[in-house]
């Protein structure tokens, strides 16, 4: 008798799919890894985590963190709003608009960021006054520059500025890739120019801005400046006690913290512009 | 007797594209309620020839008309002065197009895709808005398919719900560039029945297409575009069957 394969015979199909035994071993050999790097980082003295446990909700370190997450916030705030406008200029059909746009961005990319807040925390020495006046006419406003700029006003200023140049790039890229059609479609339809904008194009580019916004809103989180912020506040407490390793931890697990909560915010958005 | 205003009128159209013309000089009338089928080899000018009907495209020289009313221009003492684009968005109102990729919105299902022009740009109730584009989706027989995205859809599904988009903003004249040109040979019947529907029901239609069955069957008048000018034109069964320009006949032997 011949014996036939397949359904033909009666006799279902078994598929076996193929075996990767390496990576069972290999996943094996992670896991011990691991724990080994758990149980050492747990049980080495010199990691001082009763210091960590101190410090990790000391009002000191709290007021750096809600510092941080003030300039993140308002920094980021201005970069997206600033940055939106720079990316419509740069991509309007106005030459002196687009031209402004690209020199604004040209020159705040250009420049390290340190140096711009260097530049607007002396401000004050450029120009002593502020002065708001009508034209040839009488004054409105008379202050002290260093009154208003003070050093928390002079770090957002720099961030969101700064921040604005590389938004635009990423915003400006994120509109250029919506597809051409969309706006044709839109505008067969009778739509206006910034319904269209509002509409059609600005949610289809959110899809391809959120992901590089994520990364510049966690790299902000981390901007290193002399201001009381986070890792600041934490260099200046071992610099007292000589609790570095220990303060250098706390800082990072609120670093940890912070950054999951913006990576889960991400994911959401990117879930909410998914393209079906 | 005075003859009745046509739906569109073309007179010396001319299209550039960077320097290149295009459109050199197109004369066409469409009368209103008849069905007008533009064929012609590609790059022809033929779609860019619709682009102009609805001010997708500027033109370049000549002058349109639709409803009567000049496109993208006010003429004040000889002279054409361009609209701003607010106007030309309250003339296209009045202009449905369909394309041949479709473009509808991807990130809006089809209902939403049908009801977002009534809504934003006439200010219509959500509540009314949704009423009438249920019964276009229905009568595009895509009655189960109105919550669905169109990456969820086939592409006749697609270009169905681009109709019934078109036709939410009800207008007087209906633009078709190459609207089964995408899809797979199967879907093509279904999308060319929602049309001859329409053309039925008495709408104005400007047709670009290889269908040539369709531009005989529907067709009032077929014209044959190349090399950016009007060479022939007439009823689409004469014109099909003796073709009295070389160039037509030519095209004709190639694609029939």
């Amino acid at each position: 008798m011949i014996l036939k394969l397949g359904s033909d015979s009666g006799v279902p199909d078994v598929v076996v799919p193929l075996r990767h035994p390496w990576t069972w071993a290999a996943s094996g050999m992670a896991v011990l890894i691991a724990a080994a790097v758990a149980v050492s980082v747990a049980t080495n003295p010199a990691f001082q985590w009763p210091v960590v446990a101190k410090y990790l909700f000391d009002a000191q370190i709290l007021g750096g963190l809600l510092r941080t997450l003030e300039l993140t916030v308002v920094a980021m705030a201005m970069g997206l709003v600033l940055g939106t406008v720079l990316a419509i200029m740069r991509l309007s059909a106005n030459p002196l608009l687009s031209t402004l746009s690209w020199l604004y961005i040209w020159f705040f990319r250009s420049v390290p960021v340190l140096v711009q807040l260097i530049f607007w925390y002396n401000f004050g020495a450029l120009y002593p006054t502020l002065v708001l006046r009508v034209p040839f006419g009488p004054e409105l406003y008379h202050a002290s520059m260093n009154a208003v700029i003070t050093p928390l006003t002079a770090a957002l200023a720099g961030l969101g500025l700064a921040q604005a140049a590389y938004t635009a790039e990423v915003i400006r890229a994120g509109i250029a890739s919506v597809a051409h059609g969309q706006t044709r479609a839109a505008k067969a339809l009778g739509m206006r120019p910034a319904t269209i904008f509002v509409r059609i194009v600005f949610p289809q580019a959110m899809r391809v801005i959120i992901p590089p916004v994520g990364n510049e809103v966690i790299s902000m989180v981390k901007s290193v400046i002399a201001l009381s912020d986070l890792l600041y506040t934490a260099q200046l407490i071992y610099a007292r006690t000589y609790e570095t390793i220990p303060l250098l931890i706390v800082a990072s697990l609120w670093y940890l913290a912070i950054v999951s909560v913006l990576s889960a915010g991400q994911h959401v958005l990117e879930r909410r512009y998914r393209q079906r | 007797m005075q003859e009745a205003e046509p739906m569109v009128r073309i007179r010396g159209l001319v299209k550039r594209f960077a320097g290149r013309e295009v459109l050199s000089g197109i004369d066409l009338d469409v009368p209103a309620g008849s069905v007008m089928c533009i064929i012609g080899p590609s790059g022809s000018g033929k779609s860019t020839l619709l682009s102009c009907i609805n001010h997708l495209e500027r033109i370049d020289g000549g002058r349109l008309w639709v409803g009567g009313e000049l496109v993208g221009y006010r003429e004040y003492k000889g002279r054409l002065y361009e609209l701003p684009e607010r106007q030309i968005a309250g003339m296209r109102q009045k202009v449905g197009m369909v394309f041949q990729h479709f473009n509808l919105f991807p990130h809006m299902t089809a209902l939403q895709n049908i009801i977002e022009a009534p809504i934003r740009v006439k200010g219509e109730p959500a509540a009314t808005a949704k009423r009438r584009a249920m019964a276009l989706v229905e009568r595009g027989g895509l009655a189960a398919k109105h919550a669905s995205f169109p990456a969820q859809l086939s592409g006749g599904e697609q270009q169905r719900v681009a109709i019934a988009r078109a036709l939410a903003m009800e207008p007087q004249l209906m633009l078709f560039d190459e609207p089964t040109s995408a899809l797979d040979p199967e879907l093509v019947g279904e999308v060319l029945a929602v049309m001859k529907d329409l053309a039925r029901s008495g709408m104005t239609m400007v047709v670009v297409t290889h269908e040539l069955a369709f531009a005989r069957e529907v067709g009032d008048e077929l014209t044959f575009m190349d090399a950016g000018l009007v060479v022939e034109r007439g009823r689409p069964r004469d014109v099909l069957a003796a073709p009295q320009e070389a160039r037509t006949r030519d095209f004709l032997s190639r694609v029939l």
